[in-house]
């Protein structure tokens, strides 16, 4: 295993990548702290921001503009909805893939992950025709499809992937046992799936709140996520820095704080179970 | 009951013929083994009865009752894997109950069957445990007490002991033997290590490249193997093969003698040779002994006493009554 | 390895995940190529007719078309490049023996949590704009004169933005590969006499190919549909419009549907180009 080395080499590693870790993080940390001054001061040299006074101000004001807890409650519904449905529909279509292989299993999981590399915009109009004609356009079911649709493939490959991982014997073993097809799925491999099942939600939940494309296109007023809400700050150019630092803490807090809390399975989520 | 018939059962994977027609008969309450090589399909084999692979043509019959397209739970079958299989996010007490539950049986009869299976298997105490935290032994008893409470036609066990240390192996192979004698159940058990074939069946089905190259009980094996292949494969150490001068001074193409049919002396004897390794295990002494004209070094047993050095002068005796002589073909020669 | 009752089931349970992604894939692209052939102005008449191939000439022939290409192919190769490369040297050093390795963790991965539209503003205001972001705030502390970024560097800008937002995850998939790389291997190395470099070179690195495999695989996914980090930053100007933003002006901004469609088929196309070449090399490398 690995060799003790030396406290000053140790210290070495730890003050560059402390160094690397913030520069990274730097950003983030840059908004929070001018999310908590004035707009006066948010525009000063960085160190006259530092040595302003604090203030609640800009939090208040955005949530009085532009109403954040509706956004939020949007993107919550539309992150958590859309997983959750896709999970629904790949766990069966991974089970197949991992335990009854063919010659095509791989050509259709290439084939699902190449629909995600269709661009988006070249089909915009159609899904905005659509949407139009089902009156789902600016409702939170229709964006919900349309997230499930586009993460059902990275669901569907991260589930294949971790369930691969579980010993097939296992399942034979339930079929010898007695178990029908829906209590093999049931009772056996998904409670052995759970952590790659959380790592799959995770990572998903994430990709969907950030999803900016079809959200920022097929919403208006009433199903508008975070990701609509910030990029309405983005008109007036270089000014109000409080406010749109303190709208974006608004938007990425809830996914910032989430991540930190399931740091395990969202690292093995991130690799995309493809890496272990 | 627990009757088990092959009939001209084949197996393919695409091109590939794993198993040619075979046929088989397995009595009610008989501990057959099915040993061979790797790859010799005798798991494909035991797969295809339980149902988990099927038949590519021919017939299973379970109880003379044709079961070849018959799900897997519901072919009266109990199955202990090569890995146990457990489900490790069960506890012990809910493995072993598994298939009960799927059984739909009543809560009472399940919590009867499982404190008996308990019982015999000693795992009383640890019932509340996850597969996780038991030992391999322990693991494995639960996989068998999670097939005994099914009460099945008959087990299947697909190299049970290959995970286990050699110490525990021993111990557990007593123990499936005394639970096929409590039981007298069918099993049928699947392994590639002869000598757990030799200490545990009644029947013993050597195969190679899907083919059956004998059947019989594990003496009638040793004392008159039907052919050069069950003649190495049978017995430890193997039994020296000689063809060439040597055999035909016999009139066979191949003669077989075993090492203990073999007597070694310092002063005379049919055969010269020189000693190479010696392998001392206390009881008995095997020597490998070098002799000109002979392709491979012959095995010899000689008491645990016995001890020569390396390169020394020895000579060797076959002893007539115990010559197996066989064919061009490898078949036995009487 | 399984029954006939299985392998039917396998198809039935495969059903709902197949025959809606091939609905989302089948149903927009017929209505695509559908507009495309058709001079479609849904704010100025709407249909006007069949135009044949006229649309596909009309956005090949358009100045903005290849450099649209190549601002895309800048934009992903740029990316992939920085990312693959300072993930593997953030990875290594990550894999280091340290204090707060946890910690240190975190920060690396917290932009990933940023949401395209966030990252965007935040970069384009509060550190990009010339009179009072950070950088120019620091580029006067040291006497030099503030940088425009988003138009005088904007295309770089951009690459910078994006990787800033991949590169925890590139960093963390490099990562957890060689976290799992057998430390036998290394120690046989080493008594096989390898340098440090050469340990690297022959073994590490091979070891990771899988996870550049997967890193270049996922971000190009991604990062063929980049919109919002240019939706809210320059808007397509100063020589960042890529083929995705070139067609959503097409569409949404001067409200021509055929034309844009037209524009889509290239993308769909492109995008097929990148997708072959990609699985032939990933398709291998994925098995394992």
């Amino acid at each position: 295993m690995a060799r003790a080395v030396t406290p000053r080499r140790k210290l070495i590693n730890t003050l560059v990548a402390w160094a690397i870790g913030l520069l990274i993080f730097f950003p983030i940390l840059w908004i929070i702290v001018l999310s908590f001054k004035s707009e006066g001061d948010a525009i000063r040299t960085p160190i006259k921001v530092l040595t302003s006074a604090w203030t609640l101000d800009s939090y208040a004001v955005v949530q009085e503009r532009s109403d954040y807890f509706k956004h939020f409650s949007n993107s919550v519904i539309l992150a958590v909805g859309s997983t959750l449905l896709g999970v629904i529909v790949a766990v069966p279509a991974a089970w197949s893939m991992a335990f009854v292989p063919s010659d095509r299993t791989r050509g259709i999981l290439m084939w699902m992950l190449s629909t995600k590399m269709l661009p988006a915009v070249g089909v915009l109009y159609p899904i905005y025709l659509l949407f139009i004609q089902l009156g789902i356009l600016d409702t939170r079911i229709g964006l919900v499809m349309v997230l499930m649709l586009i993460n059902l493939p990275i669901i569907v490959w991260m589930l294949y992937t971790y369930f691969r991982e579980i010993p097939g014997e296992i399942l034979e073993a339930a079929r010898m046992d007695g178990a029908s097809l829906r209590e093999e799925v049931m009772y056996v491999l998904t409670p052995m799936a759970v952590p790659g099942i959380a790592s799959t939600v995770l990572l998903n939940v994430i990709l969907a709140w950030n999803e900016a494309f079809w959200t920022l296109n097929l919403t208006a007023a009433k199903a508008a996520p975070l990701t609509a809400f910030i990029a309405s700050y983005s008109s007036p150019e270089g000014l109000f820095y409080a406010k749109l630092s303190a709208a974006s803490v608004m938007a990425i807090a809830p996914i910032l704080i989430m991540g930190w809390f399931s740091q395990k399975q969202l690292v093995r989520g991130l690799t995309f179970g493809a890496v272990k | 009951m627990g009757q088990i018939q092959l009939s001209k059962v084949t197996k393919k994977f695409g091109d590939l013929t794993v198993i040619p027609p075979l046929d088989l008969q397995i009595e009610d309450g008989e501990f057959v083994v099915f040993v061979g090589p790797s790859g010799c399909g005798k798991s494909t084999l035991l797969r295809l009865i339980a149902g988990l692979e099927d038949v590519s043509g021919g017939q299973v019959l379970i109880d003379g009752q044709d079961a070849t397209m018959v799900p897997p739970a519901r072919r009266g079958l109990a199955m202990v894997f090569q890995s146990y299989a457990l489900y490790p996010h069960m506890s012990v007490r809910k493995n072993i109950a598994f298939p009960l539950r799927m059984a739909k049986m009543d809560q009472a009869e399940q919590d009867r069957r499982v404190t008996q299976a308990a019982e015999v298997l000693n795992l009383t105490d640890y019932l509340e445990r996850r597969p996780g935290q038991l030992s391999g032994g322990q693991r494995q008893r639960v996989a068998i007490g999670r097939a005994i409470v099914r009460e099945p036609q008959a087990f299947l066990f697909d190299e049970p002991l290959s995970n286990l240390d050699a110490a525990l192996r021993v111990g557990m192979r007593l123990e499936i033997s005394e639970l096929h004698k409590r039981l007298a159940t069918t099993m049928i058990y699947v392994t590639h290590d002869q000598v757990e074939a030799m200490t545990m069946a009644d029947k013993i089905v050597v195969l190679q490249a899907g083919r059956i190259e004998q059947v019989g009980s594990p003496l009638e094996l040793y004392r008159t193997p039907r052919n050069t292949f069950v003649a190495g494969f049978i017995g430890s150490p193997k039994m020296n093969l000689l063809s060439g001068a040597q055999a035909e001074k016999h009139g066979a193409h191949t003669i077989g003698i075993r090492p203990e049919h073999l007597l070694i002396s310092t002063e005379s004897g049919e055969w010269e040779g020189t000693v190479g390794v010696s392998e001392h295990l206390g009881s008995d002494t095997f020597f490998h002994v070098n002799c000109p004209g002979f392709a491979d070094p012959l095995t010899v047993r000689a008491s645990g006493e016995m001890d020569l050095k390396y390169k020394s002068r020895v000579f060797l005796t076959p002893d007539p009554a115990h010559l197996h002589r066989f064919d061009a073909q490898g078949l036995r020669v009487e | 390895m399984a029954t006939q009752h299985s392998r039917s089931a396998a198809r039935v349970m495969m059903a709902p995940a197949v025959i809606l992604l091939l609905g989302w894939m089948l149903v927009p692209l017929t209505m695509t190529l559908y507009f495309s052939f058709k001079k479609y102005l849904p704010l100025r008449g709407g249909d006007l007719g069949w135009v044949g191939f006229e649309n596909y000439v009309r956005f090949v022939s358009s100045s903005s078309f290849w450099p649209a290409i190549w601002t895309t192919l800048i934009i992903v190769g740029g990316v992939l490049a920085i990312t693959v490369v300072l993930g593997i040297l953030l990875a290594i050093l990550l894999d280091q023996p340290m204090w707060g390795q946890g910690i240190v963790r975190i920060l690396v991965i917290a932009p990933f949590f940023v949401m395209p539209t966030v990252s965007g503003l935040v970069w384009k205001n509060m550190f990009m704009d010339a009179n009072n972001g950070f950088l120019a705030h620091l580029w006067r502390a040291f006497g030099a004169e503030p940088v425009q970024w988003l138009s005088q560097a904007s295309l770089p800008s951009i690459v910078m933005i994006v990787s800033w937002q991949w590169l925890p995850f590139a960093t963390l998939i490099l990562l957890t590969a060689i976290q799992s790389l057998d430390s036998e291997q290394i120690e046989a190395a080493e008594m096989d006499g390898a340098r440090k470099f050469s340990r690297f070179r022959f073994i590490v690195l091979p070891h990771l190919a899988r996870a550049i495999t997967v890193v270049v695989l996922i971000q190009t996914i991604f990062l063929l549909g980049i919109f919002a980090e240019i939706f809210v930053t320059t808007g397509g100007a100063f020589g960042t419009k890529t083929l995705t933003y070139l067609i959503f002006q097409r569409v949404l901004e001067s409200q021509n549907v055929g034309l844009g469609s037209a524009g889509g088929v290239y993308a769909i196309i492109l995008a097929n180009i990148i997708a072959v070449f990609l699985m032939r090399i990933v398709g291998k490398n994925l098995d394992a």
